[in-house]
């Protein structure tokens, strides 16, 4: 067994976990946040994306061991006090999800691609960077919408929160 | 995925140290190759030594006339690199195509160089740039690094700690993607330096990456996307799988390359 410490969601944890233990395992089952979803376990699909250290990363291709002292945030993550985040709310406006399945690796994956590209993000930028999230509904199109209006509204909030401060 | 025992060694030379010590250890890098390998039971080491904390194998600089990338240098790294930008823009470029954003934030050049998949991309950039494989234990050329199917010069107990690419005057990488895996079904990567001219194609050979000579020579001749018309590729030796022949896949090399030489010229 081996140790692991690290920042998930803003809070420190610390588990016990035999070492082939993988990241989503110790999110879904030790910490039971389980917004996180395995779709292909195959490094394939998309669904378990989480932010390491502020980057996208497929949860079911790393070691929990291999990200001691990391900084996590998985899609619970995402709300601040109980109002959703900006991608959340677009997607619910933009009717960007169906089953809901491949969903919390969606929205990890924009943010990360707002993160990455700014705010203002066209079609063709949209649907390349979602090379690695695969959805079985929706065919896209509300997807690649909800992210574009998504990563505007982003934006906004950015600019309001500097003003504040 | 059968369990193992993890160390975690602050330096090359540590885990050099455990590599030694330990039977059947394997490293460790981005693991997007070794786990789910591992997930499958294609591979089950007794000991897994993670690369992820050795700070000495981390950093890209330019050194006289080389490009020097660490190891575990990560795909997203290489891409989004200012000095790669401005050396060598074909290599940063190509790290931009691998796989996924995901993908690029863990995967490293160290690991795909060591790993030689026959479809994987950087070993095109090593071959056509002459690039050196600098290991914990001596340099080796990319002429002789790559010798076959997921095969390399590496010994039991060797680390790649850096790789020196010869800046080129031009170079630049085309790839025709898998639409699946993205991986790459052909991609060529040319690159010329003085009167010398490399041409490296991967995701056609069935040994793995390899140079072809007649674009090589017609490009010597003149290094502009029209030398290639009519320079056929042979499409002996070439793979076929369900997703192309080797017809299409031979084909492919020509059409990549003068994509590649096109860019490199900045057509
Ligand atoms: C969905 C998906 C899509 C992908 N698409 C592409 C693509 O389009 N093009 C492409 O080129 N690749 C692609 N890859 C592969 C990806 O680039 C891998 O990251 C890479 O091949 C291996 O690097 P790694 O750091 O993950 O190595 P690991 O998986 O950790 O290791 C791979 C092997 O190399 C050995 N190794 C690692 N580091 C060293 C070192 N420093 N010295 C000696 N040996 C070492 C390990 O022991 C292991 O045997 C894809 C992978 C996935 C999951
Ligand atoms: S579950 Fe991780 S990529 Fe599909
Ligand atoms: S909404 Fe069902 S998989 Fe995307």
């Amino acid at each position: 067994m081996a140790t692991v410490s690290m920042t998930v969601n803003g809070k420190a944890v610390t588990a016990t976990v035999d070492p082939r233990t993988l990241l989503v395992q110790l999110l879904r089952e030790n910490l039971r946040l389980t917004g996180t979803h395995v779709g292909c376990d195959t490094s394939q699909c998309g669904a378990c994306v989480v932010h390491v250290d502020g980057k996208a990363v497929k949860s079911c291709t790393a070691l929990a061991v291999s990200l001691d002292g990391a900084s996590v945030t998985t899609i619970e993550g995402l709300a601040t006090n109980g109002a959703l985040h900006p991608m959340q709310e677009a997607f619910r406006e933009h009717h960007g999800l169906q089953c809901g399945y491949c969903t919390p690796g969606m929205i990890m994956a924009a943010v990360d691609m707002v993160n990455r590209r700014g705010n203002d993000l066209d079609e063709k930028t949209i649907r390349e960077d979602l090379d690695g999230n695969i959805c079985r509904c929706t065919g896209y199109h509300n997807i690649v919408k909800a992210i574009a209006a998504g990563a505007e509204a982003m934006g906004g909030k950015v600019q309001v929160r500097q003003a504040a401060e | 995925m059968y369990a193992f025992a993890y160390h975690r060694p602050a330096t090359a030379r540590q885990a050099a140290g455990l590599l030694a010590k330990k039977e059947d250890a394997k490293l460790l890098a981005g693991g997007h190759t070794l786990l789910p390998t591992m997930k499958q039971r294609l591979a089950s080491p007794a000991h897994l030594v993670d690369l992820g904390a050795c700070a000495d194998l981390k950093g890209i600089e330019r050194k006289g006339r080389n490009l020097v990338i660490g190891a575990m240098s990560t795909h997203a790294e290489v891409a989004a690199s200012p000095v790669v930008q401005e050396a060598i823009p074909g290599l940063a470029y190509l790290a931009s195509h691998i796989g996924d954003p995901h993908v690029r934030h863990r995967g490293t050049i160290g690991g795909s160089v060591a790993n030689n998949d026959p479809a994987a991309d950087y070993p095109s950039a090593c071959l056509a740039l002459g690039a050196t494989i600098v290991t914990n234990k001596r340099k080796i050329e990319a002429d002789a690094f790559f010798t076959g199917l997921y095969e390399t010069a590496l010994e039991e107990g060797e680390i790649i700690t850096k790789i020196a690419f010869p800046v080129a005057s031009k170079a630049a990488y085309a790839k025709f993607r898998n639409p699946a895996s993205r991986y790459a079904l052909v991609g060529v990567f040319v690159a010329k330096r003085g009167s010398d001219v490399r041409v490296a194609v991967i995701g056609a050979g069935e040994g793995g990456v390899f140079r072809w000579s007649e674009g090589e020579a017609a490009l010597k001749a003149r290094f502009a996307p029209k030398s290639l018309d009519g320079v056929k590729a042979s499409a002996k030796g070439i793979n076929a799988d369900m997703h192309a022949d080797a017809e299409y896949r031979a084909h492919l090399i020509g059409v990549m390359a003068k994509e590649a030489v096109a860019r490199a010229v900045g057509k």
